[in-house]
């Protein structure tokens, strides 16, 4: 019955068939072949460059990555959650002021941003360790972990905690009981932003971290620049692509079990 | 409705029209002739410039103003990556600046254009030194039919003197305990396996597994000592005395020794990398005559000289580095070469060469060098535990929840 | 300014805010500083800005950073609306196909995106330029508006349509006059991502364009391979400069609308 609303899909769908999909097919076809990108005419299939990824010290860069992109994200999420629900607390007219100062250092270049902590935590002593990094990302990333869970919290029925507290629940159990379950859509959507950039993200480790491990996202940047090398490069971005979508899988599986009818993702 | 998809329409055609009228940008500025000039960023004078007493506000500026042209001034991080977005079908840019073993790969791919040297007067103001070290090092390519040089310069140690007390001569010096932590390395393979293989008195250009298997162990074995390796530029930290030795370029050592007073330049005995940016005219050139004239007008005595003095790495043109050492840098070691005596042979100097496939093998002794030691598989199965528990949480609570 | 607020939430924000802010005044101080470096004070000066204000290379980049971020919030942020609209109201497999090619932008690190576009354009035979920097823009800026719009969507009650369309709306009506209100500040926080990601991007921006467009972050990356110049300080304190006065119009002219609103309320 919803024709007409759900034609505004296709326009869509066009365009990441277009500009995301055939893209990613190009990328595929160069992880199962091999050839050299100045003499790009010449293909031969092989799987050689999967096969080369399942190696121990890719298993370790893979493994280094995730560590550190999941110490980002729940940092991101103690420390963004009760920003995004103090803010939805604030006077509704200076709501979008607050959001928009959350966004605004974003405006400024990020490698100049990256610098300038670079000044900042050399002071501290603390510059080119695994706790600089896990500062650059969460300083980077944690505005895609507030907007989310900020934007579920405004949508919760106010008359909800009103309900709840008129119930004998003290403003505690109610935050547990209401507020937190029905921010859920927006605490996992703030996770896949932060969580997906954070696993691949090179220039922030490598400024604050002083290049003493190489990531995943090094490991691919440096096959595709350096190494020209673009075979293996997307193979290993085919990989990291499966294993994301697979975990997003199961975390939409979860959440379909502790929401409510599926509606908590897609 | 109608006026939402009025605001859709008008959006994208708005887009499209902006984006059509931008497509043509390439080719016109009222008909002038327009120059694709690649550069390494930072790498040209962008302080103002005076030629026959007409101010101007930057090199570039004065090229198109002179010569009454349009220059789209693109800028490249590393040979490499100047090289994947050169290769890339559609890329036409007149005048590139890449390093000495990015234009041998360039030359022998057949993808340069060789230099009409009657359309380069200025030529013959070039260091006969520099022209004589490209012929020597590169023997099998005619390397000096293809480029005109536009800086060049050594690696070296760059040294707070307050602080690192015994003598600076030896790559040795970056293995020694006293300076632990205090130490900045390249995130590079080539130059830090360069400073490992030069220690062990190997060619820096060696295929040979056994040598660099021993460079890797001595990088191994440096690497707690290791303050960082860092990818980009030291050059803030070491203006800003926050370790005490430094693997850099010369250009870089003359920076920073411009900056802070307490820091000195020294090129190890057991040799070094000797490097030459230069300029070049590929094939896919749409402008070969006005390419010459920009080469021509970068080796000017007034514009060498400005760009010298605004990016501080040393310049081919001889009158100008003569008359730069006498005025500004006297004591300037970086800065000068010929004070450390690279053309005398008294310090044996190599450059890179192509390594072509090889380089995958430097890369997998680099990664072996900085792969992370521990084993991960411990806390990898910890965090997998803690998560399925919070989800087994998160799912018990709401089954509670809906008692409610 | 944030009233109602408990005094220990207000020192959290404030925390927060320093946070976030503390790298920002760093730059804005070196700005002003003798010393080519960062980290070392060594004299005031207004050298820099005088520099910024000769340099064509960085002018004209921050003119394409802005025309390109502007071009690509606005068509990204109606785009991933109207597409997340679509993406609700379609079924759950449909939508999972839909979302997890949705995705795939946001998952892979950008210099895959970045060739694997490049390879599109040179396969298709387009010249790379600003046209094609800007639909790169789009690309990966749409998912993030359809990431931040879908919460808000599926927050909504299900039965606002419905009761839209008995009141005899249509459905496009009932789109513009129901949900999109209903979900604007999704709508927003996706505006600002967008603009956000466009405005941060080198890797992606680096490969899809030529002839002399760049845009702030390319030169400031390839600049930092030798020396970062204060005069990018420069820029960054003007752009701030820029920044905090917008925001203090727009929060005059809110706190004057809701002047306006509120008298009108009291004359009822």
């Amino acid at each position: 019955m919803n024709r007409t609303i759900k034609a505004l899909l296709y326009p869509y769908v066009v365009w990441i068939a277009m500009m995301i999909v055939v893209p990613f097919f190009l990328i595929f076809f160069y992880s199962i072949t091999q050839s050299r990108p100045d003499s790009p005419a010449i293909f031969r299939f092989t799987l050689q460059h999967y096969r080369e990824f399942f190696k121990t010290e890719n298993i370790n860069i893979l493994s280094k990555s995730v560590i550190l992109a999941v110490e980002t994200t729940i940092l991101c999420l103690v420390l963004g959650y009760p920003a995004a629900w103090i803010i939805s607390k604030t006077n509704v007219n200076i709501q979008n002021m607050i959001l928009l100062l959350f966004i605004l250092p974003m405006w400024i270049n990020m490698l100049l941003r990256t610098y300038a902590w670079q000044v900042i935590l050399s002071r501290t002593g603390l510059l080119y360790t695994d706790t600089a990094v896990v500062i650059g990302m969460v300083y980077n990333f944690i505005p895609f972990m507030v907007l989310p869970i900020y934007t579920a919290i405004t949508k919760i029925d106010k008359s909800l905690i009103e309900a709840a507290n008129d119930l004998g629940a003290s403003s505690k159990e109610a935050f547990l009981k209401v507020v937190f379950p029905l921010s859920m859509p927006g605490v996992i959507t703030g996770i896949v932003m932060v969580f997906l950039p954070a696993v691949s993200a090179f220039a922030i480790p490598r400024l604050l971290g002083g290049g003493q491990y190489v990531l995943i996202g090094n490991l691919i940047e440096k096959q595709f620049y350096l190494l020209n090398n673009w075979n293996f490069g997307s193979a290993v971005s085919v990989i990291l692509m499966i294993l994301i979508l697979i975990s997003m899988r199961f975390m939409r599986k979860s959440g379909e079990i502790s929401g409510r009818g599926g509606a908590i993702l897609w | 409705m109608k006026r939402f998809f009025l605001v859709i329409f008008t959006v994208v055609a708005v887009f499209f029209i902006t984006a059509c009228s931008n497509k043509n940008q390439g080719g016109n500025d009222s008909g002038k002739q327009v120059l694709n000039v690649f550069n390494w960023g930072e790498y040209i004078g962008f302080d103002p410039v005076t030629i026959n007493g007409v101010t101007y506000d930057n090199v570039i500026d004065a090229f198109e103003k002179i010569y009454n042209v349009k220059v789209n001034y693109e800028t490249f991080d590393s040979n490499e990556a100047m090289y994947t977005k050169l290769i890339a079908g559609d890329a036409r840019y007149d005048v590139i600046i890449p390093s000495d073993y990015m234009i041998e790969r360039l030359i022998k791919q057949d993808r340069l254009n060789k230099i009409d040297f009657s359309l380069i007067p200025n030529y013959s103001l070039i260091s006969q030194d520099i022209v004589n070290k490209l012929d020597e090092e590169y023997p099998d390519i005619e390397m000096n039919d293809y480029v005109v040089p536009y800086f060049y310069g050594t690696v070296g140690i760059v040294y707070d003197k307050t602080k690192v007390t015994k003598t600076v001569d030896s790559w040795s010096i970056l293995w020694d305990e006293d300076y632990k932590k205090k130490i900045f390395m390249y995130d590079s393979q080539r130059d830090s396996l360069m400073v490992a293989l030069k220690l062990l008195g190997y060619s820096m250009n060696t295929h040979d597994l056994d040598e660099l298997q021993q460079a890797k162990e001595k990088l191994i074995e440096q690497k707690p000592l290791v303050y960082a390796y860092v990818g980009d530029s030291v050059d803030q930290q070491m203006i800003d005395g926050e370790a005490y030795l430094a693997v850099v370029y010369s250009g870089d050592a003359a920076y920073i020794m411009y900056n802070n007073p307490n820091m000195s330049f020294a090129i190890p005995k057991e040799g070094t990398n000797f490097w030459i940016d230069s300029m070049v005219i590929p094939k896919t050139s749409q402008n070969v005559e006005l390419a010459h004239k920009f080469i021509n007008f970068m080796i000017s005595p007034e514009i060498a000289r400005a760009n010298t003095e605004y990016v501080m790495y040393t310049t081919p043109v001889e009158q100008v580095f003569n008359e730069v050492i006498e005025e500004d840098w006297a004591n300037n070691y970086a800065y000068n070469p010929t004070i450390i005596d690279v053309f005398g042979g008294n310090i044996q100097t190599e450059v890179f060469r192509d390594p072509g496939d090889f380089i995958k093998e430097y890369d997998k002794i680099w990664s072996e060098v900085l792969s992370p030691e521990r084993n991960y598989i411990v806390p990898i199965v910890i965090g997998g535990v803690v998560i399925i528990g919070l989800v087994a949480y998160l799912v018990l609570k709401k089954r509670k929840n809906r008692v409610y | 300014m944030v009233k109602g607020l408990k005094i220990q939430h207000k020192i959290y924000l404030g925390l927060m805010f320093l946070f976030l802010y503390a790298p920002i005044f760093v730059l804005v101080l070196y700005s002003f500083n003798t010393s080519e470096a960062m980290g070392r004070w060594t004299g005031f000066t207004l050298k820099w800005y005088r520099e910024l204000f000769r340099s064509d290379v960085i002018k004209n980049a921050f003119y394409y950073t802005i025309i390109c971020a502007i071009i690509s919030t606005i068509v990204s942020t109606v785009f991933g609306t109207v597409a997340a609209i679509g993406i609700y109201y379609h079924k759950k497999r449909v939508q999972d196909y839909v979302l997890n090619v949705n995705y795939l932008p946001v998952i892979n690190p950008d210099i895959v995106t970045a060739v694997s576009l490049m390879l599109l354009y040179i396969s298709v035979g387009i010249q790379r330029g600003f046209t094609t920097m800007v639909l790169a823009h789009i690309m990966f800026s749409t998912p993030y508006v359809i990431l931040s719009v879908l919460p808000r969507l599926q927050a909504m009650d299900p039965h606002l349509i419905d009761a839209a369309q008995d009141l005899g709306a249509t459905q496009l009506q009932a789109v513009r006059k129901v949900i999109i209100p209903e979900i604007m500040p999704g709508i927003i926080a996706g505006m600002l991502i967008a603009f956000t990601m466009s405005i941060d991007d080198f890797v992606i921006s680096y490969f899809n364009t030529s002839g002399g467009v760049t845009n702030l972050s390319i030169e400031i990356f390839n600049m930092a391979k030798r020396r970062i110049r204060p005069t990018v300080n420069a820029l960054a304190t003007l752009m701030v400069a820029v920044i905090v006065m917008f925001v203090f119009i727009i929060n005059r002219i809110g706190s004057k609308k809701k002047m306006e609103y509120r008298l009108k309320e009291d004359e009822k």
